[in-house]
This record gives C-alpha cells, structure tokens and sequence, in this order.
C-alpha cells in the first residue's frame, strides 16, 4: 500500500467516524438515584389489585398484563 | 423487560383531551403547565390528524445532552427523570426538546421561570417511591404501584399506547397490518424496520 492510500483511508474513516451510531446501553453516569419501581415493598391501598410490591418478576408480569389491556386484539 | 415508550395512534386519535385531563389529574400539575397536550395538524379540515405528545423519554435524550447542572437521569426502565432539587431553571432543556416537552411554570411577576416540569411517565422522581415528598413534586408514581401511565390507560379509543416498547410496537404494529398497511405507514421504516409479524395477537385477517 502506497502512503497516498494509507492516507486516503486514514482520512476516510476519519471523515467517516460521525456516522456511526451511538450505543444506548444505559451507562452508570446516565442511571439516578432512583429506588427502582418493585423495590418498595410496603403495601400500599393504591398498588394495583393484584400486584404486591417488592417482587421484579410479579411487576413485570403486571405490567404485561396493563399493557395487554390496551390492545384491543387481544380481547 | 424494554424500555418504556409512547406512542401515538393518529388514524384513532379523536382530540378529546382526556390523556392532558388525566395527567393533570393524576400528577396535580398546576395551572400554565401541560406535561401532555393534543396538537392536530389541518385542524377543521376534513381529515384532519390529532396526536397527543409528552416527554418521549428518548433514548439518547438531548435535554439530557444539554443540562449544564446535570439534572436528568434514566431509569432502568428506560424513563427520563429528573430532579427538581439540582434544576436550575435554565430553560436549555425547552430549546434542546424537539417535543416541546420541559413546562415551566410562570407564575410571578416579571416572567419569573421556575423549576422544569414535564412527563415522568408517571414514574415520580429521585424521592422514595409513593412518598408524599415524591407527589408533591412530580405527581403519582403509578409504575411503583404496578399501573401504567394515567393517560394511556384512561385513552378511551386507546390512540395513546404507553409501556413496555416493544409490546407497544408490536400492538402499533398489529393495528397497521389489520388496516392493510404496511410499511408505506409514514415512519414504520425508521421506527420498526422491516414489518414482520412477531405479535402473539396476530391479525386474523388482512384487508387488502
């Protein structure tokens, strides 16, 4: 390889290096300081029906289940 | 489990207002400020196309990009939050928002400008889940309680989705795929690629 080309193609991924897209993995900087939403484990009388606090797996199947009800095909 | 995402049906959008009335309601937004608002393109003219926007809690968010004090934060459920105790009030945010999400409420003399306020996805703030320090400063944590957002839940023609996104993409994409449309639909390409059916709910029967 020339230098000419060794320069072509160092000035070609430098011009293209913008194009590149971003990951969007949240990263430790981006994540606050906010307990995550199943953690509270208390009762409280506004907790959906059949949900209690403190399991991940039991609100995630919850919010399965609400997001379902918006979908009329699945009636 | 995905992130947390909207989405906005326009072709079942009526203008009612009720997912802007339900926000105020749940979160006790105060009067000046709209953490969600009905805009219809070709108002009184027939065919005219209403969405309801809020805070997209966009995955690569510019109001955070921007922030000088470094406010927001994202939860892991993919919902951008921020913290009311850090705002400065700037407004950078409002300029950076290609939604017009950030509120400020105006309610002093001299355009006095307080403290951002926009859509938590009903998921609160920094403050501890449910508690009253919580509500009064950024409304209802409805995710804490195992409920969705107020507006999409309450959306009486179901227009307004609201949760996991990829089962909000995949009710969108039924939706389209029942009406005969596919990916002509303005935005499907760049929103969900390539259409292909993955919805346990799968259309019975596609128009053509």
């Amino acid at each position: 390889m020339t230098r000419a080309q060794a320069m072509a193609v160092l000035m070609g991924a430098v011009v293209l290096a913008g194009c590149g897209e971003k990951p969007q993995t949240l990263d430790a900087k981006a994540k606050g300081p906010d307990a995550a939403p199943w953690s509270t484990s208390a009762s409280s009388p506004f907790y959906a029906s059949d949900w209690k606090g403190g399991d991940k797996a039991a609100w995630e199947a919850q919010i399965r289940t609400r997001n379902q009800g918006q979908n009329d095909y699945a009636r | 489990m995905a992130r947390m995402k909207f989405i906005c049906d326009a072709e079942r959008c009526i203008e009612c207002n009720g997912c802007v009335t339900a926000c105020k309601a749940e979160n006790n937004v105060p009067w000046g400020v709209n953490r969600r608002r009905v805009v219809t393109l070709n108002d009184g003219v027939a065919g005219e196309k209403s969405i309801s926007v809020a805070c997209m809690h966009c995955s690569d968010a510019p109001c955070m990009a921007v922030c000088p004090v470094d406010c927001f934060y994202r939860t892991d459920e993919g919902v951008v939050l921020h913290d009311k105790d850090v705002c400065i009030g700037c407004g950078y945010c409002s300029y950076a928002c290609p939604f017009g999400a950030p509120q400020f409420p105006t309610n002093g003399e001299f355009g006095l400008r307080g403290k951002m306020d926009k859509c938590t996805f009903c998921a609160g703030g920094p403050e501890a889940n449910g508690s009253d320090a919580e509500n009064a400063k950024y409304g209802r944590n409805r995710l804490s309680e195992g409920k969705l957002p107020a507006c999409a839940e309450m959306c009486s023609t179901k227009a307004l989705l609201g949760g996991d996104g990829d089962v909000v993409a995949d009710i969108f994409r039924t939706r389209v795929l029942n009406r005969g449309k596919g990916s002509e639909v303005w935005g499907w390409g760049t929103a969900y690629g390539k259409p292909v059916q993955t919805s346990m709910a799968a259309p019975t029967e596609v128009k053509k």
